[in-house]
């Protein structure tokens, strides 16, 4: 029988004392008080290591990338300790039919209890066959694998919404996860990539918790996608001030104001990266003076150049109007905030009826 | 039951067939075929490429401003080698200028991309070919321990710390739940190397994933994070601010000296950890000599990493540039992306179609038209393929060739020009490191060299970073803060039709991007890239390529475990989001035949 989680640890020479320490900092990096440590440890001692399985369809591997630079966990724990990542053709020892009667095993065994991760998406001109797994078509594969899984994971833009591939004219119809897989519960994970820790973040929530995060109407965990980038960007005060990168590279761009003149889409785009920041919170687009390019939004591609300026407005450096950008963008692309004039993190949390939430939103 | 001669080798496909679908370890989706003759020798290869996505198509129109972005996102793995390609041929096309910094920044962001991407593939995606995990629980950690003390000054090598590795390991084991070593290899005769150097490597194997997830702070300091950092037309988008006001928002002091230390760890890990445990795997492979394929015949690098900024000539790059064919090493060819004759694709076996398949066409004339049709011994269903047919189409990825000859292109093919033209930063460690072992320097052409090369490499570019870290630092001192040139970065001071090529070396080869511009928008894009070149299929000519022909010959010592198809196809690195995306030029004629 497999072992749970904490007897895992425990096997590999973890103490108590590590253990109880490892539960406080998962706490804290959810975003959750201290009443939850004895909680999280609860559910920990009695977990067995899900199955995850990793597939691959229509992608470039950047959410692996970024998955395997988590810095809290280490990528190297939660596949030691956490999961068990029994398939992943990124980084699985064995190929060809080795690596295919994996999934059966997994699917038999586990039935219902384990996780499918997806990475990119499936096209569906030519039968499938622009993306081709073991000979058949991925879409496929991706079907049968997901039959009998507990939950899935849609990570980035490619499995989330289609992403590049997708973009007009879309030539393969490469098509989001959850257009084809409609039965299952489906956690989208959107940005390309995903912020690392976010990701671990995701995943950890979900075996440490036994459930699907909250998620928003677009299915995205609210603890990570419940804000806009500009309500949290630490150049919003330029903003409110009208003080505006003009250029390339100018005065003010060395003194580090606002990039919405850029084609910054901050405005327009939920995402966690102005509060956790990238790469072990070392930095993150806006910093380093680049504007966002609305990466975790839908159709990112196809809303105009990256130096458009995401909408027209007359007036600066004031609340409202900043509200409105983001308000109107909200009804855009149907994302679960209420598109009402000020949707500051204060009158969210007001309305919000969900505690936690309000609670991983003030926190980061 | 044919057989057919070309570039030195006999193909034939009498034997049984072996097919590996999907071959792991890789970015994106590849699938091998082989012919075992009764003796267990690889005596036919069939490389394919099982993915495609027409990146190209989806550029055109858009603002060539915006195009490093979507080509980034052909592959997150060499993530920003696309885009600084991409910034490269619009710069081209428009005339731009950039600032000495932009280019000393790309570089360090180039370089660092090397350093991380050779040191991932090393560990992560390579080892296991040579490494047997299972044996490292045998292994006597004072024993393992004697051995890392005996090869390097890295200080976490004691007895215990080799022993807490294998006790987490063991107990990983004995849980059931394998993961990503599930179905592995374990025990197949082919592993050669004792417990001992087992358990040091898989111990290394934790510590680089550990450690490569610093190495990319380099990228997300310039470019915001990792992967897929940002880019910019005109020069880099981080802007420089030493002592003024708004300084912590901008490349200043405590900013350029995170990108420090992290260079200096990168020299330390790749020379202290990376170097000594590729000797150390080596030595006890120097028997296997296989895997060579075209490389002694036939190679190719465009060259990268300029000196001087907007100097992209062979006498500014700093890694070597230029063609050898015909097994010739005393000559190197001159290499340009312009001329119509060189550079050339051909779809005879892709699933793409020509008018006249006879007949390659220069990118900047390209025309790709998706085909996807199986050979008529193909065995199976179009949904359901059992074994491909060599003699019709059987690959989404084209055929690039050189004045008409399959190249090989990377790390290898970088170090044997370098070698020819008696560079001693690419000659001497090669030397060295084939004296070391006790082989000739015939013994590079394998797989075995070609994973050296990366090995060395990495260390180049770590070593290198560090001269254009000093090198921006003298800069900045001389008072010059600019990155970026604006003068054309309005469309309306753009000309009415234009055309540039831009080029890098992307970790795993040359890589080329072609773009038109008319209007202000994409005419036409198009990009050749490394497994392109490396993992393409066979040409009209019935010409193999890298894959294929570095397979051939290889005897395997148990056929139903892949394990030496792996090793040498691992060695290539490949990278088939890259290699399949290529598009047609024509992006709205391409649509029509494409959407059902």
């Amino acid at each position: 029988m497999t072992e749970t989680f904490y007897e895992v640890l425990r096997r590999q020479g973890i103490t108590r004392r590590s253990f109880m320490k490892f539960c406080s900092l998962t706490a804290t990096s959810l975003g959750l008080g201290s009443a939850f440590v004895p909680k999280i440890a609860h559910a920990l001692e009695n977990k067995p290591r899900t199955p995850v399985i990793w597939l691959h369809g229509l992608e470039c591997t950047c959410c692996s990338e970024s998955f395997i630079r988590s810095a809290h966990p280490l990528t190297k724990d939660v596949v030691l300790s956490m999961l068990s990542l029994d398939y992943d053709d990124t980084l699985m020892a064995a190929a060809g039919h080795q690596a295919e009667a994996i999934i059966e095993e997994v699917k038999k065994k586990y039935k219902g209890n384990y996780i499918v991760a997806v990475e990119g998406n499936p096209p569906l001109n030519e039968d499938g066959m622009f993306c081709i797994h073991g000979g058949r078509p991925f879409v496929e594969v991706l079907k049968e694998t997901c039959a009998d899984a507990k939950a899935i994971i849609s990570w980035g833009a490619c499995a989330s919404y289609g992403c590049v591939q997708a973009a007009k004219p879309n030539p393969t119809r490469a098509t989001p996860v959850h257009k084809v897989i409609t039965d299952k519960p489906i956690v989208r994970v959107p940005g390309c990539p995903p912020i690392a820790e976010v990701m671990t973040g995701v995943v950890t929530y979900m075996l440490t918790f036994d459930k699907i995060p909250e998620l928003d109407r677009q299915g995205r965990p609210k603890m990570f996608y419940g804000q806009r980038i500009h309500d949290k960007c630490y150049r919003r005060p330029h903003f409110d001030a009208g003080q505006f990168v003009e250029n390339w590279d100018d005065d003010a761009a060395r003194k580090g104001y606002c990039l919405y003149k850029m084609g910054c889409k901050g405005p327009t785009t939920y995402n966690a990266c102005s509060s956790m920041r990238w790469n072990g919170g070392v930095s993150w687009p806006v910093q380093s003076g680049h504007g966002c390019i609305g990466c975790s939004e839908d159709g990112f591609w196809d809303k105009g150049s990256f130096y458009d300026r995401v909408t027209d407005i007359k007036q600066f450096a004031i609340e409202g109007n900043a509200d409105k950008v983001g308000g109107t963008a909200a009804g855009v692309v149907g994302a679960a905030v209420a598109a009402h004039a000020a949707v500051t993190a204060l009158a969210r949390a007001r309305s919000d009826k969900q505690g936690d939430n309000q609670n991983s939103g003030d926190k980061q | 039951m044919t057989v057919l001669e070309t570039q030195g080798f006999k193909l034939d496909n009498s034997g049984k067939r072996v097919v590996v679908d999907p071959v792991c370890r890789i970015e994106g989706h590849m699938r091998v075929e082989v012919n075992i003759d009764d003796k267990n020798v690889i005596r036919n290869a069939v490389s394919t490429g099982t993915m495609w996505r027409g990146l190209e198509v989806i550029l055109k129109g858009r603002d060539p401003r915006d195009a490093w972005a979507f080509t980034e996102r052909i592959c997150g793995v060499c993530t920003g080698t696309h885009a600084l390609t991409s910034v490269r041929a619009v710069e081209d096309a428009l005339a731009i200028q950039i600032p000495e910094n932009a280019n000393i920044i790309r570089n360090l962001m180039q370089l660092n991309l090397y350093i991380h991407d050779h040191l991932v593939h090393f560990y992560h995606l390579h080892a296991l070919d040579w490494v047997d995990v299972v044996s490292a629980l045998k292994a006597d950690p004072k024993k393992t321990s004697e051995l890392a003390q005996s090869i390097s000054s890295w200080p976490l090598s004691s007895p215990g710390y080799f022993r807490d590795v294998q006790n987490r390991l063991k107990k990983f084991v004995e849980s059931g739940q394998l993961g990503p070593f599930m179905n592995g290899y374990w025990g197949n005769p082919a592993y050669k190397l004792p417990p001992e150097a087992n358990l040091m490597a898989v111990t290394h194997y934790l510590e680089a994933l550990d450690f490569q997830k610093d190495i990319v702070k380099v990228h997300t300091i310039f470019g915001g994070k990792n992967p897929h950092p940002n880019w910019l037309v005109g020069g880099v988008p981080c802007a420089i601010n030493l002592e003024g006001t708004g300084a912590v928002g901008a490349i200043n002091m405590e900013r350029l000296n995170l990108v420090s230390s992290i260079i200096d760890r990168c020299i330390d890990f790749i020379d202290n950890v990376y170097i000594p445990d590729l000797k150390a795997i080596a030595s006890f492979y120097k028997d296997w000599t296989y895997g060579g394929g075209i490389s002694s015949q036939a190679l190719l690098s465009y060259g990268d990493i300029p000196d001087k900024a907007n100097d992209y000539s062979a006498s500014s790059l700093l890694l070597p540039r230029g063609a050898i064919i015909g097994g010739d090493l005393t000559k190197i060819h001159e290499v340009d992306l312009k001329d119509p004759e060189q550079i050339q694709e051909f779809v005879a076996h892709s699933w793409y179609k020509y008018a006249d398949e006879s007949k390659g066409l220069h990118p900047f004339d390209g025309i790709t038209e998706p085909h996807f049709e199986l050979g008529k011994n193909t065995k199976g269903t179009k949904t359901r393929i059992e074994s491909l047919d060599e003699a019709g189409k059987y690959s989404w990825i084209k055929a690039p060739r050189w004045r008409g000859n399959a190249m090989e292109v990377g790390p290898l093919a970088r170090y044997v020009i370098g070698y020819v033209q008696k560079n001693p930063e690419f000659k001497e460690p090669v030397d060295k490191l084939l004296s070391d072992l006790g082989l000739p320097l015939q013994a590079i052409f394998s797989t075995l060299g070609r994973t050296a090369a990366r090995g060395l490499e990495a260390s180049w570019a770590a070593h290198k970073s560090r001269y254009f870290f000093d090198k921006l630092i003298a800069n900045l001192k001389a008072g010059d803060l600019n990155t970026a040139n604006i003068d054309k970065w309005e469309p309306s001071k753009w000309p009415a039709e234009t055309k540039g090529a831009g080029f890098t070396e992307a970790p795993r080869g040359a890589l080329g991007h072609w773009i038109k511009i008319k209007d202000g928008r994409i005419d036409n894009y198009q990009a050749v890239v490394p497994t392109t070149w490396n993992g393409g299929p066979r040409d009209d000519k019935g010409q193999i390529g890298a894959f294929e022909a570095s397979l051939m010959n290889t005897p395997v010592a148990k056929p139903d475990e892949p394990l030496e198809i792996l090793r040498t196809l691992h060695s290539f690195d490949p990278c088939l989001a890259c290699s399949t995306h290529v598009m047609a030029p024509d992006g709205q004629e391409m649509a029509s035949v494409k959407v059902r």
